[in-house]
């Protein structure tokens, strides 16, 4: 997605409004479908099962007593499998489902209890939906369906037409305003629902399953391009999906459902390391821990190390110590000069040359948040451990293989183990 | 056994009795204005050249179908042949009954069909009367048409609106009620009115199936006048009666020929209007 500087989103403010209330607060919320709303849920208090209260009234319960908070700024991510609930969710939160009962609360208001004038009001400043299907106006070009919302709250044709070119260009479809949406491919489609979505610049993304529908090239190129996206405009989105390693990829916090209930909520380094129950765990078994875990979750304190002011025998002095074969040399504000080896050592304190000329600058580094499979084929080229820095080449820790070994063995064998 | 004969033909009798007694102003008035569109239109008609109506026809066809010019060309020798068998004011007099008939019918058919797409009350109230109105023989329709209307163009135009009104009626119906539901949903979370739904999700979405119930509502009309000749709706159809009970086949086939052009003329129109649709799939 080309990120051209146009100013067309209020950019939000960051770290403050992280800290305040939530946005978006569901308290208790429950949807029956069927009959008799209140015997089913009479049933649910009474300890019955969802294929219990089936069989005796004929009503499903799809959403049982669910309660999370959305903050602002957050992409919250709803996942389960097909029929735990998770699109009727969605659904409710801006009342395409009416809710049985509870509140929902948004901006701190509850909507369930809203008239259709306030709720219209609420659905056209403050939500964006985008659908699985894309679910694009057959009838419309592609800059009519973008402009759709806008023109639903009798915005000036002029006007609203700029801003859905704008948001056209921004998605990467500038010049496909006049084409027919039949004419475009998935992935096209879906960029096409997200700026229809944007277009009213609303504070809350709501996307059902949006990627699934695509092939996993182009998912994956759509889920880093909403990464990008919410980067820079910084919306709440709330994302339902199937997906594990999509949940994972993009959640800020995940909350995994079954049968119309939330089962856990959490970071996803929470839901894999800690899962609180078989169910969450045997979700979670089939992940691939090393595109999971990154480099700090893996790397050890840079012990010892040595200073590029010391001389060779202070180096020589901490290898034997440790009994390590090579030392990552720093300087004064620990940023990595590089590695000296025991051999390249032994013959300069021999020679009486100093560390910086024997020091290897060509050494492989990994930042902070490189994925574990990407590590594993950097540590496969090297004999030494790998260097973890940061923005600023300081250096932040160390990778051994060992340490990858037992980082798999450890977590993914807890996971594994008891499913 | 000698069961008692109920009495249903003496019972219409009376409600006919009746109606013609207390509504006679309402059918006196319905009959007047009825004269006055069918009339007015054959006039207009009229009132243009032979040779311009063909030309403004053929353009018409022409730009409707999108430049296809063997359409245009056909179309404009039919209406010449028309023409030059003296067929022109019979054919415009038909054509006044059709398009007269297929407006009241799409008046009465189009609103009836996008409220039973909203409504289960009225669409299960709707379905056995329509399934009444479409198994019926088409000419029973003339048999209250004149008792209440008399002969002429006026009962031939009521009969042919209940006949075509139906198809145009279950395709409205049936067009928004297929409306897929992710567009609906579209709508709704979109902030739309109920009214802006209608108009610019529904409708528009629908108008393939809508016009293809527009054009059965055309065909229907153009076959039922002229069997409505038989009470004395004038036009093709009263020749081709004339043709068989005299049993002068060139004269009954000319006019029929007449009519089969008309036919396909209008359902090319009626079919062109909207630009098909791919699906958004």
């Amino acid at each position: 997605m080309k990120l051209e500087g146009s100013v067309i989103f209020e950019k939000l403010p960051r770290e403050d409004s992280r800290s305040l209330q939530p946005i978006v607060s569901v308290e208790g919320l429950t949807r029956v479908f069927g009959q008799d709303p209140q015997k089913a849920l009479e049933l649910r208090n009474s300890g019955c099962s969802k294929e219990e209260i089936y069989e005796e009234t004929g009503d499903t319960l799809a959403l049982y007593d669910v309660s999370f908070e959305v903050m602002p700024g957050e992409i919250f991510v709803l996942m389960g499998l097909s029929g735990s609930g998770k699109s009727t969710l969605l659904r409710c939160i801006n009342r395409l489902i009416e809710p049985t009962g509870g509140r929902i609360l948004i901006d701190g208001e509850d909507i369930v209890g809203m008239s259709q004038e306030e709720l219209r009001a609420v659905r056209r400043r403050k939500l964006g939906m985008i659908f699985q299907s894309f679910a694009l106006l057959p009838h419309r070009t592609v800059l009519d369906n973008v402009v759709f919302g806008l023109e639903v709250q009798g915005i000036p044709e002029d006007e609203r037409y700029q801003r859905g070119e704008e948001l056209l260009r921004m998605v990467g479809l500038g010049d496909y305003g006049a084409s027919m949406p039949s004419h475009l491919s998935g992935g096209m489609k879906q960029r096409v629902g997200l700026a229809r979505a944007l277009a009213g610049d609303p504070e809350i993304l709501l996307m059902d399953e949006a990627f699934s529908a695509l092939d996993p090239l182009i998912r994956r190129e759509m889920q880093d391009e909403l990464l990008d996206l919410q980067q820079r405009l910084n919306r709440t989105i709330i994302f339902v999906t199937h997906d594990l390693d999509e949940a994972l990829k993009l959640g800020d916090r995940i909350a995994l459902m079954r049968d119309g209930e939330i089962v856990q909520v959490g970071t996803p380094e929470e839901i894999l390391t800690n899962p609180e129950n078989a169910y969450v765990e045997r979700f979670v078994a089939g992940v691939d821990m090393t595109k999971v875990l990154s480099a700090s979750d893996v790397m050890r304190h840079p012990e010892p190390v040595a200073r590029c002011t010391a001389g060779p025998r202070v180096a020589l002095h901490l290898m034997e110590e440790h009994d390590i074969g090579s030392v990552f040399v720093v300087d004064r504000g620990r940023r990595l000069k590089g590695l000296v080896t025991l051999d390249g050592t032994l013959e300069a304190v021999r020679a009486g040359r100093g560390l910086e000329e024997i020091i290897t600058t060509d050494i492989p580094t990994v930042a902070l948040d490189t994925p574990l499979t990407d590590i594993i084929s950097v540590i496969a080229g090297s004999p030494y451990p790998v260097a973890v820095v940061d923005d600023e080449n300081r250096l932040q820790g160390l990778v051994f293989r060992g340490a990858i070994l037992g980082a798999l063995a450890r977590k993914g064998g807890d996971v594994n183990g008891s499913a | 056994m000698d069961l008692p004969r109920l009495p249903v033909g003496e019972a219409v009798e009376a409600l006919v009795d009746w109606i013609e007694e207390y509504c006679g102003w309402l059918l006196d008035g319905i009959s007047a204005g009825l004269r006055f569109l069918v009339d007015g239109l054959q006039e207009i008609l009229l009132l243009i050249p032979a040779p311009i109506l063909i030309l403004l026809i053929t353009v018409l066809v022409w730009f409707v179908t999108r430049r296809d010019t063997k359409l245009a060309a056909v179309t404009a020798l039919g209406l010449l042949l028309i023409w030059n068998l003296n067929l022109w004011d019979l054919s415009m007099l038909t054509l006044a009954l059709v398009i007269t008939s297929t407006i009241l019918a799409l008046a009465i058919a189009i609103p009836l069909g996008i409220a039973a797409a909203r409504s289960e009350t009225l669409n299960a109230a709707l379905r056995p009367v329509l399934d009444f109105m479409q198994t019926m023989p088409s000419f029973v329709y003339l048999i209250p048409a004149v008792i209440f209307f008399g002969l002429g163009s006026v009962p031939a135009i009521i009969a042919t609106v209940i006949f075509a009104m139906p198809p145009a009626l279950r395709l409205t119906n049936l067009g928004i009620r297929q409306v897929p539901g992710e567009l609906i949903e579209v709508a709704d979370a979109f902030g739309t009115t109920p009214r802006q739904k209608l108009f610019k999700v529904q409708l528009p979405v629908a108008l393939p199936t809508i016009m293809a119930g527009v054009n059965q509502c055309i065909m229907l009309a153009l076959s039922m006048t002229v069997i409505a000749s038989m009470i004395g709706a004038g036009g093709l159809g009263y020749r081709v009666l004339v043709g068989i009970q005299r049993v002068d086949i060139g004269m009954g086939f000319e006019a029929g020929l007449a009519i089969v052009i008309i036919a396909v003329i209008l359902d090319r129109i009626t079919q062109n209007v909207v630009p098909p649709q791919q699906e958004d799939r």
